[in-house]
C-alpha cells in the first residue's frame, strides 16, 4: 500500500497512467498530531507523513512533560526521590515504588521481612489489575467507543484505588514502600476488603469481555494491526506485556523471581500474532493470572513486622557501588540503576522506563496503516507520559 | 456469527443502563458538594504543625526548629528559621521553637516524609483537601499562624495514629519524669552520702524514633467536634 | 396541507389541524395555503428544535447510565418553584444554546470565508428540508408530493456537500481528512439505503409517503399489523436501512468524519460557538428525519400497533416510534467501538449493497406469492422470505469477516 510519488510503476506505465497515478500520490500530507490532541495520552506528539490516510512516516517527538527527575533524583536523598518514583508512571506509584526500594535494598544489602514482601506482591498484582484496567478502556476509547468500557475500568479501578488510599493515604501518589519494608501496616479490615475486591474482579472481567472483546468491530480493528516481530521486539528491549503478546516468554517474575514471586502458582500468557489484539487480550488475561496471586497471597500473608527494625529512615547513608533493581511492573520491566559515592544521595540515579522503551517501535508498527490504526496501535502500546518523559 | 459480539455488547450496556438506577454496585457517583465519601483515617494532604494547646496553639507548638524537615523535603517547600532565645515548652523544658515556618502548599507534594522524619511528633499530615484559592502566591504560603493545629485536632482526624503517638509522648514523660525523680533522688543521694551515682538513662519506648525529652503532653482526649 | 380535516377523525386527532384552520382563517383566501406552509414549516422547525434540544439533554443522560453515571443534572430551571433549581438537568440545552450563541465565532484566517459561512447554514437547510415529505400523523404532512421518497433522498443528499464544505473550507489538515472520508462514507451508503427503500416502493406501488403509510394500514387476524417490517424481506430491509441511516447520520459506529480519537473533531475542528451548534443541531435533524423515513417505510408509519389503541391520536404514535429508534442509535453509541474507513466502506459495498439487492428478489417473491392459498402455504412462503435472505447473511458474513475471529492463547510452560 505504501506508494511513494516515484514509485517503480510510474516510469513504465503511459502517460495517461502516470498522471491517473500523480493524482492520487501527488502530495504527501503531513499531520503534527499532539502534543494537544484527544487520544495522544498527554503530550506526546506525532508527526505523521500521511499519502491519502496511509501512514509512510512517522516520527515521534516527546519531552513535553519532561521534569528532570534523574538529575532531581541526584540532589535528592535516597527516601526523597521515592515519592519522585510516585510521579513517573502515575497508575504504577506501588510498582515504582517498589522497583527503587528494591535497587536501594540491593544497594544497601537491606533485609526485608516477609510480611511486607507478601505486601509488596499483593500491591504490585493489585497494580497490575489497575493498569491493565485502565489500558483496556483507553485502547478501546482510542478505537472510539464514546467512553463506555472506559468509564466500567474506571468503575473498578476506583475500588483498588480506595484500598490503596486507605493504606498510604493516597490514591495515586502512594509513596508506600521503604527501604527495608513497607510503611503503614494494613488493618485487618483493609485485608477484608482487598479480599473482596480480589472475589469480584473476575466477575468484573467477564462483563468487561463479554461487552467488547467479542465485538466483531473490535476484532476487525485491531487483529492483524500493528503487528511486532518477537525479533524486532526483543532486539528493541520491548518488555511487558507487549513483548509476551509477540510470544516471547519472558517475564521477570518467571525469569528473574525477586520479591516471593517464585512462591506462587501463576501462568504467563503468550500471543501468537503481536498484534494490537494479542496486546489487549494478553493484559486480560494476565489480569486473571494476577488475581490467583492476590488470592494466594492474601490467604498466605504471615504476621510480623513489615519494616525492618535495622534499617533507617533518617541519615541513610548505603556503602560506595552500585545497584540494578528491577521488577515487572504492568507495562514491563522497570529498573533503576544506582551508584552510591557513600554519601546521602546517590552519585547516579537511572531509571529504565518500560514504557519509554516501549514506545521506540512505534513508527515500525505504524507504517503501512491508516491514521485511525496509529491511533489505536499507541494506545496499545500502553505509555504514560510522566514515564516516557520523565 | 457475524454481530454475535456486537448483540452481546449491547446486552451488557442494556444491563448496565437499567442497573444503573437500582443497583449500588453500579451507580457509584456521589454528589460531591452535598455527598461526601468518608476519607480514610490515612488520608493525607499537606502538613500542619502540633499545638499542645488549643488556646495558644503558636505558643505551644511542639516544634523545636531543629530543622530536620527542612532538609529532608524533597521539593523544599519548608522554610523554617530557629528563635533567637529559648522558651519553655509544654513540660516547662527550655527549647527554641521556629521563629518563622512557611509551608509553600503549591509545592507541597504531600509525601509525608516530613511527618516520618520528625523525631518531635510535632508535624503531621492534614485532611484538608478544599484548598483551592483564586490567589496564585500568597494564600498558598501557609507561615506558622495558619500551620497551627491542635493536638485535639489530630487525634480527630487520625484517632488511631494519634492515639500511638499520645501513649508514646506519655510514656516518654513519665520516663522523663521518672528520670527526673531518680535523678533528684541520687542528687538527693549524692547529697546526703556525698558521692556522685549518675543516673541511667532511661529507656524510651521501643518503636518511637528517638524523642528524648519531649513532655508535656495532654493525656488523650475523645475527639471533639471542633 | 390545506385539505380539511375528516370529521370521522377524533377531536385530538383534528386538534393540530384545527388550529392551522383557525389561524390562517385570520388571512384573505388567496394568502391561506402560503400561510400554511409557513405555519407548517414553523411548527416543524419549532418542534424539532425543541426535541432536540431534549434530545441532547437525553443523550447524554441515557450514555451516562449506560456508564453508570447521572449525567447532567445540575443545570435547573431556576424560576420552577420547588425544585431547589435543578430539574433532572433539564435547564442543560438552554444553557449550552445561551453558551453556543456568546461563545467567539472564529473562523480561521486562511479559511475560505463564504464557505466557511455557508457550510453551517446549507446543511441545516438540507436536513430541515427532509422534513417536509414525512407524514407525523395521519392528516400531518406538510407537503404531499407524489415523489416523496425520491425527494426525500434528493434532499439529504444535499447534507453531504455540506460537510464536504466545512472540511474544505476550514484549512485544516484533519478537517480535509474528515471531508474526504465524509464524501467516500455518505456516497457508499446511499446505494445500500436507497436499495433497501426500493422494495417498500415496489411492494406500496407508490413513490408517497402517505401512500406507502396507506400500503401498510389494516391488521393479519385482527390483531397483526400489516407493517412491513413484520415481513422477512422488510425486516431484513429495516436492519440495512438502519445501519445505512446510521452510516449516512455520522452516528456511531460510523462517526468517522468527526472521529474525536483520531481526527480532532473533523470537519467541526475549525467551527466554534453558533457554527458548531448549527452542525449539531443538523446531525440531530439527519438522524430525526432518517428515523421519521425508516418509521414511515417500515414501521407503518404513524399506525397504531393494534386496533383498539387507536384511540391514542396518530402524531402520538408516530412520535413514539421515532423515540424508539432514536434511542436504538442512542443505546448503539454508548456501547460500540468505531470502525475503520477501509472496513466502512467494505461493509457498504461487500455486505449490505448485495444483500440489499438479494432482499429485493426477495421482495418480488413476497409479492408474487401474495396469493398463495392456505395456513401452511403461507408458513411455507414465510420460511422461504426468511431462507433467502437469512442464508446470504451467513455466507456474505463470513466472508466478510474472513480472518477474524476470537482467539485462544497459550501458557508459558
Amino acid at each position: 500500500m505504501i506508494e511513494s510519488p516515484s514509485s517503480p510503476l510510474a516510469p513504465l506505465a503511459g502517460a495517461h497512467v502516470r498522471a491517473v497515478h500523480d493524482a492520487f500520490h501527488g502530495d504527501l500530507l503531513e499531520v503534527s498530531m499532539g502534543p494537544h490532541h484527544p487520544s495522544t495520552h498527554g503530550v506526546f506528539r506525532m508527526m505523521v507523513t500521511l499519502d491519502g490516510e496511509t501512514v509512510v512516516k512517522l516520527k515521534p517527538v516527546f519531552g513535553y512533560l519532561h521534569r528532570n527527575h534523574e538529575k532531581l533524583g541526584e540532589n535528592t536523598t535516597y527516601l526523597g526521590s521515592m515519592p519522585y518514583t510516585d510521579r513517573l508512571d502515575y497508575f504504577c506509584s506501588m510498582t515504582n515504588n517498589w522497583a527503587y526500594a528494591l535497587a536501594v535494598e540491593k544497594l544497601a544489602g537491606q533485609a526485608v521481612p516477609d510480611r511486607a514482601e507478601y505486601l509488596r506482591v499483593i500491591l504490585a498484582e493489585l497494580t497490575r489489575l489497575l493498569n491493565h484496567t485502565c489500558l483496556a478502556g483507553f485502547l478501546l476509547q482510542d478505537a472510539g467507543a464514546s467512553g463506555t468500557p472506559l468509564m466500567y475500568a474506571f468503575r473498578e479501578r476506583e475500588k483498588i484505588l480506595d484500598l490503596f488510599e486507605s493504606l498510604s493515604g493516597s490514591r495515586m501518589m502512594c509513596n508506600y514502600q521503604r527501604f527495608g519494608g513497607c510503611r503503614v501496616d494494613p488493618t485487618p479490615a483493609w485485608f477484608d476488603a482487598a479480599r473482596r475486591v480480589t472475589e469480584e474482579y473476575p466477575r468484573f472481567l467477564d462483563e468487561y469481555e463479554a461487552l467488547i472483546t467479542g465485538n466483531e468491530i473490535l476484532m476487525a480493528r485491531t487483529q492483524g494491526v500493528g503487528r511486532l516481530s518477537a525479533a524486532l521486539a526483543v532486539s528493541a528491549g520491548i518488555t511487558g506485556p507487549m513483548l509476551r503478546a509477540c510470544g516471547v516468554d519472558y517475564d521477570l517474575r518467571k525469569a528473574e523471581p525477586y520479591g516471593f514471586y517464585s512462591r506462587f502458582e501463576f501462568r504467563v500468557p503468550l500471543g501468537d500474532h503481536g498484534d494490537t489484539y494479542d496486546r489487549y487480550m494478553i493484559r486480560i488475561l494476565e489480569m486473571r493470572e494476577s488475581v490467583k496471586i492476590l488470592q494466594q497471597a492474601l490467604r498466605d500473608i504471615p504476621a510480623g513486622p513489615i519494616f525492618d527494625s535495622k534499617a533507617k529512615i533518617r541519615a541513610f547513608r548505603p556503602k560506595a557501588g552500585e545497584a540494578y533493581g528491577r521488577i515487572e511492573g504492568p507495562k514491563g520491566e522497570i529498573g533503576f540503576y544506582l551508584i552510591s559515592d557513600g554519601t546521602g544521595n546517590p552519585y547516579r540515579y537511572r531509571i529504565r522506563p518500560p514504557s519509554f522503551v516501549n514506545l521506540t517501535v512505534l513508527e515500525d508498527m505504524c507504517l503501512g496503516h491508516t491514521i485511525a490504526d496509529a491511533v489505536i496501535i499507541l494506545g496499545s502500546i500502553d505509555i504514560v507520559l510522566g514515564e516516557v518523559d520523565r | 456469527m457475524l454481530g454475535s459480539g456486537i448483540i452481546q455488547g449491547l446486552a451488557v450496556t442494556a444491563k448496565n443502563l437499567v442497573g444503573s438506577f437500582h443497583d449500588p454496585a453500579r451507580f457509584t457517583t456521589t454528589q460531591y458538594p452535598e455527598e461526601r465519601t468518608k476519607l480514610p483515617e490515612n488520608y493525607r494532604n499537606f502538613p500542619f504543625l502540633v499545638a499542645d494547646a488549643a488556646n495558644d496553639p503558636i505558643g505551644s507548638l511542639r516544634c523545636v526548629a531543629c530543622q530536620i524537615c527542612e532538609k529532608e523535603c524533597p521539593p523544599q517547600c519548608i522554610y523554617i528559621e530557629k528563635s533567637k532565645d529559648k522558651k519553655p515548652d509544654a513540660a516547662g523544658k527550655q527549647q527554641f521553637f521556629p521563629a518563622v515556618f512557611d509551608i509553600d502548599t503549591s509545592v507541597c507534594m504531600s509525601c509525608q516524609i516530613c511527618v516520618e522524619v520528625c523525631p518531635f511528633d510535632a508535624i503531621k499530615m492534614d485532611q484538608v483537601f478544599e484548598i483551592a484559592t483564586p490567589e496564585r502566591f500568597n494564600a498558598l504560603l501557609l507561615d506558622r499562624g495558619q500551620l497551627a493545629k491542635p493536638n485535639t485536632y489530630y487525634q480527630q482526624i487520625h484517632p488511631t495514629e494519634a492515639a500511638e503517638v499520645d501513649a508514646r509522648l506519655a510514656a516518654d514523660r513519665k520516663a522523663g519524669e521518672e528520670k527526673a525523680k531518680a535523678a533528684a533522688a541520687a542528687a538527693a543521694a549524692k547529697a546526703a552520702a556525698a558521692k556522685a551515682a549518675p543516673a541511667a538513662p532511661a529507656s524510651t519506648a521501643p518503636s518511637a524514633p528517638k524523642s528524648p525529652a519531649v513532655p508535656g503532653t495532654e493525656a488523650p482526649k475523645p475527639p471533639t467536634t471542633a | 396541507m390545506t385539505a380539511p380535516a375528516p370529521l370521522t377523525d377524533s377531536f385530538l386527532e383534528r386538534v393540530p389541524l384545527l388550529v392551522r384552520d383557525f389561524i390562517t382563517g385570520w388571512f384573505p383566501e388567496p394568502i391561506r395555503w402560503v400561510v400554511a406552509g409557513l405555519l407548517a414549516a414553523l411548527t416543524i422547525l419549532l418542534v424539532f428544535a425543541t426535541i432536540f434540544a431534549l434530545l441532547t439533554l437525553l443523550e447524554r443522560k441515557i450514555i451516562a447510565r449506560v456508564q453508570n453515571r447521572p449525567g447532567p443534572n445540575r443545570t435547573g430551571l431556576p424560576w420552577l418553584p420547588f425544585t431547589e433549581g435543578r430539574v433532572f438537568g433539564l435547564g442543560q440545552p438552554l444553557a449550552d444554546g445561551i453558551k453556543a450563541l456568546t461563545k467567539e465565532d472564529i473562523v480561521p484566517r486562511d479559511a475560505d470565508q463564504v464557505l466557511h459561512f455557508l457550510a453551517p447554514v446549507v446543511l441545516v437547510a438540507f436536513s430541515l428540508m427532509t422534513f417536509a415529505v414525512i407524514p407525523f400523523g395521519r392528516n400531518l404532512v406538510s407537503v404531499d408530493l407524489d415523489a416523496a421518497v425520491l425527494f426525500f433522498f434528493a434532499a439529504g443528499a444535499g447534507t453531504e456537500l455540506a460537510v464536504f464544505m466545512a472540511g474544505w473550507s476550514s484549512h485544516n489538515k484533519y478537517s480535509l481528512l474528515a471531508a474526504m472520508r465524509a464524501l467516500a462514507q455518505l456516497i457508499s451508503y446511499e446505494l445500500p439505503l436507497l436499495l433497501s427503500v426500493v422494495p417498500v416502493v415496489m411492494l406500496a406501488g407508490k413513490l408517497s409517503t402517505t401512500g406507502i403509510v396507506a400500503a401498510q394500514a389494516g391488521w393479519k387476524f385482527g390483531f397483526i399489523p400489516r407493517w412491513f417490517v413484520l415481513s422477512p424481506w422488510g425486516a431484513a430491509g429495516f436492519v440495512i436501512f438502519f445501519i445505512a441511516a446510521l452510516a449516512e447520520s455520522n452516528r456511531s459506529p460510523f462517526d468517522l468524519p468527526e472521529a474525536e480519537s483520531e481526527l480532532i473533531a473533523g470537519h467541526l475542528t475549525e467551527y466554534s460557538g453558533f457554527k458548531y451548534a448549527l452542525f449539531f443541531m443538523a446531525e440531530y435533524f439527519g438522524m430525526m428525519a432518517l428515523s421519521g423515513l425508516g418509521v414511515t417505510l417500515f414501521l407503518g408509519g404513524w399506525q397504531a400497533p393494534l386496533p383498539v389503541l387507536e384511540v391514542i391520536p396518530s402524531y402520538l404514535w408516530f412520535g413514539a416510534k421515532l423515540m424508539l429508534l432514536i434511542l436504538l442509535f442512542m443505546w448503539i453509541r454508548a456501547t460500540l467501538p468505531r470502525l475503520r474507513m477501509d472496513q466502512l466502506t467494505r461493509l457498504a459495498w461487500k455486505f449490505l449493497v448485495p444483500l440489499a439487492l438479494i432482499n429485493l428478489g426477495n421482495a418480488a417473491f413476497w409479492h408474487l406469492s401474495a396469493a398463495w392459498p392456505g395456513l401452511p402455504l403461507q408458513a411455507v412462503r414465510y420460511a422461504i422470505g426468511v431462507a433467502v435472505i437469512v442464508i446470504p447473511f451467513f455466507l456474505i458474513g463470513r466472508r466478510l469477516s474472513a480472518g477474524v475471529a476470537p482467539r485462544t492463547y497459550r501458557y508459558a510452560p
